[in-house]
């Protein structure tokens, strides 16, 4: 087959599984008690954008499938998914549960006791799977894709990231326990998902490969939108908010 | 995890090879797009032609991804032509347009890719 005057011919009956064309993220409602830092008018960040080493990492478990079908997993894990992240880590998505085009904030719980803002856009979403991809100044540039499927008489949850450290400084941080880190993350978040269907001695396995060796040095640049320096500067700054706040108070404008 | 319900078919046009893509692109075509991609063998560039595909998920972005790793270590260009408004929409979305080239037409692409269409052979 060879033509010049080929017009696409795609049905697009994936069309609403996709999040709409933006340019800029833009969080629509900020919960009580969540950081909104480091997503509004940031752009989204595939592997391609990224400094580091590119992973992809592959998360999964096992579950009975005569009694748990993939629907239902997505289903539960669309309408809970905050609920299944390992504790001291908040996922502020829509109550409504995880929809095409929603963009989430995260408020991470980082070594140290620091706490790391950033967020997420769903980039895709079906029965069976979704996706989240990050914004600039996120850990990592790329998507986290959440699925399950049928593999005979089990039904196989899985988590899989396709990765880039943002810049030089995550890519330090990754090297040095950050990649550990979010394996132990991920492995607790599937290890939750199988508890809640039933199954708590789930064993999950992890599987890591390292799709480009490369580091795209180009990208060193990418430090400038770094959510951890900017979380930490912004905590920082906390007491100058907290005695601002203060002095709001007692001055009120007239 | 999925199995594969896409096809790709290889042709050579000079140095480039095109992958005629078929059917649904998800995370399961990765064997039978590697293998596709391995069988246009030394070329200079990687033309997708996107006319007839019918569906892609996330999966096969992603795929796309690697593909394009493979591609850059090679040396090898990659562009795309056939895509639908939608789907366009999506490279856009996921900045995958920032890597790969998108044209209107086959001649479009290899022109920019720097071969001429003479020859034809299928693989």
């Amino acid at each position: 087959m060879s033509s010049n005057d080929e017009r696409p011919t795609a049905a697009n009956r994936d069309a609403a599984n996709w999040a709409k064309m933006v340019s800029r993220l833009k969080v629509a409602q900020v919960p009580d008690g969540a950081v909104n830092l480091n997503v509004d008018g940031r752009q989204l960040a595939s592997p391609i954008q990224g400094f580091g080493k590119m992973w992809q990492k592959t998360y999964l478990v096992r579950l009975p499938g005569e009694r748990i079908a993939p629907a239902e997993v997505i289903a539960t894990w669309r309408r809970q998914f905050g609920d299944f992240w390992p504790s001291g880590n908040h996922f502020y998505g829509p109550l409504t549960g995880i929809e095409p085009g929603d963009v989430a904030l995260l408020n991470l719980r980082m070594p140290g006791g620091s706490k790391l803002s950033t967020g997420v856009m769903v980039l895709y979403a079906d029965e069976e799977s979704f996706t989240l991809m990050t914004p600039q100044g996120h850990m990592f540039a790329g998507w986290i894709t959440f699925s399950a499927a049928q593999q005979g008489d089990e039904t196989v949850v899985q988590t899989q990231v396709l990765m880039r450290a943002s810049d030089p400084v995550f890519e330090l941080a990754l090297t040095m326990g950050g990649h550990g880190q979010e394996d132990r993350f991920w492995g607790e978040t599937l290890g939750n998902v199988a508890a809640h269907f039933g199954c708590p001695e789930a064993v999950v396995d992890t599987k890591v490969v390292c799709v480009d060796k490369r580091r795209q040095w180009s990208r060193w640049r990418n430090v400038w939108h770094s959510s951890a320096i900017r979380s930490a500067i912004y905590m920082a700054e906390a007491p100058i908010r907290g005695a601002q706040n203060l002095t709001h108070r007692r001055h009120p404008a007239s | 995890m999925a199995e594969a319900t896409a096809t790709f078919d290889v042709r050579r046009h000079g140095s480039a090879g095109v992958l005629d893509i078929r059917g649904d692109v998800t995370a399961g075509s990765e064997d039978v797009l590697m293998k596709a991609y391995e069988s246009a063998g030394e070329v200079t560039a990687v033309v997708l032609n996107f006319a007839g595909l019918s569906y892609m998920n996330s999966g096969g972005i992603g795929l796309l991804v690697t593909l394009l790793v493979r591609a850059k270590r090679r040396s090898q260009r990659l562009l795309a032509y056939g895509l639908s408004e939608h789907y366009r929409q999506i490279f856009e979305l996921t900045r995958l347009d920032e890597a790969i080239g998108i044209h209107d037409t086959e001649q479009d692409a290899l022109a920019a890719a720097g071969v001429a269409r003479r020859g034809e052979h299928h693989e």
